[in-house]
């Protein structure tokens, strides 16, 4: 069971690793996914916590998750846009949780955008 | 939407949305009045009377404000299809409730689904709100409170990955005690 101790414990590595990074950032890669009604009818919201999951599971403090409301385009939801400093952001449609994790080891692991999933 | 909780994180973003700072969530089960029923409570902007009868309209809806659309019409017509009913109640400066309950055991009720998971995203929402769920089955209770969390994370923000993911295993392991890990 987890309980408030282990919490604790969280919470003094957390409390390490921002000091640790202090420096660094404006260098996250960001990831975003949509989560108005239209996002969140289509399954968006599995597909947000798969990418907290992961970024959770292989510790990659880099990455920040986000959440925004409606991108526009209500047809191709779960929408999630990967913004890489530097690079042109890239927008993955209908994407579900084992798109999500390709997306996660493919593009911001290996650096390699999943083209087949991208808006065209 | 294919379970309740999902619904419950729609109606919730109506809260975020009129600048609530607490969002109180309240799911009950009664086996004996075979009823499950869902309140969600927040204290943002309110709304007027006259805007309040529009709210499950969805052809109503002003674009403007963008404050409700498809969410309220939603909920309002799963609980009905349910052998159930919808309540919303609201104030001006004071905040709005809605209130659904559903037929515990109809036919046509949807899932309760992933209550853990919903809250994890609404704790992940830029906005800073508080969140209070009530779990409770027959009497029997969970209660989780983001402001007992925050006293634990001493100034670590909430919505650090790591933190989130836990939490959602904790309030999902804590869900499932309760009514002897009966899904409702």
């Amino acid at each position: 069971m987890k309980s408030l101790e282990e919490l604790q414990a969280i919470r003094d590595r957390v409390k390490a690793q921002i000091n640790n990074r202090e420096a660094m950032d404006g260098s996250d890669i960001r990831v975003i996914v949509g989560m108005a009604t239209c996002g969140i009818a289509a399954g968006a919201r599995p597909v947000l916590t798969t990418f907290m999951e992961e970024v959770e599971a292989k510790k990659l403090s880099n990455v920040k998750v986000g959440q925004t409301g409606c991108i526009g385009l209500c047809k191709f939801e779960p929408i999630v846009e990967v913004l890489v400093p530097g690079q042109e952001k890239v927008t993955y449609v209908n994407v579900d949780p084992n798109k999500a994790r390709e997306i996660v080891q493919s593009h911001i692991l290996n650096g390699k955008p999943v083209v087949e999933y991208m808006y065209k | 939407m294919t379970e309740l909780a999902l619904n419950i994180l729609d109606i919730s973003n109506n809260s975020l949305r009129a600048g609530a700072t607490e969002v109180i969530i309240e799911i009950c089960a009664d086996t004996k009045a075979d009823t499950l029923s869902i309140k969600i409570t927040d204290n943002g902007k309110g709304m007027s009377l006259e805007f309040l009868k529009t709210v499950t309209d969805p052809f109503a809806t002003t674009r403007k404000t963008r404050r409700v659309g498809m969410g309220l019409p939603l909920i309002k017509m799963e609980a009905e299809m349910a052998g159930g009913s919808f309540d919303i109640t609201s104030e001006v400066g004071k905040g709005t409730s809605v209130t659904t309950v559903f037929g515990l055991t109809h036919v046509d009720r949807p899932p309760l689904g992933d209550v853990a998971e919903t809250i994890a995203v609404l704790i992940g929402a830029p906005e800073e709100t508080e969140y209070v769920l009530v779990y409770s089955v027959d009497g029997e209770e969970y209660r989780f409170d983001t402001k007992e969390i925050k006293e634990v994370l001493d100034g670590v923000d909430i919505r650090s990955t790591e933190i989130i993911v836990f939490l959602t295993q904790m309030i999902r392991e804590n869900i499932n005690k309760i009514n002897g890990g009966k899904i409702l």
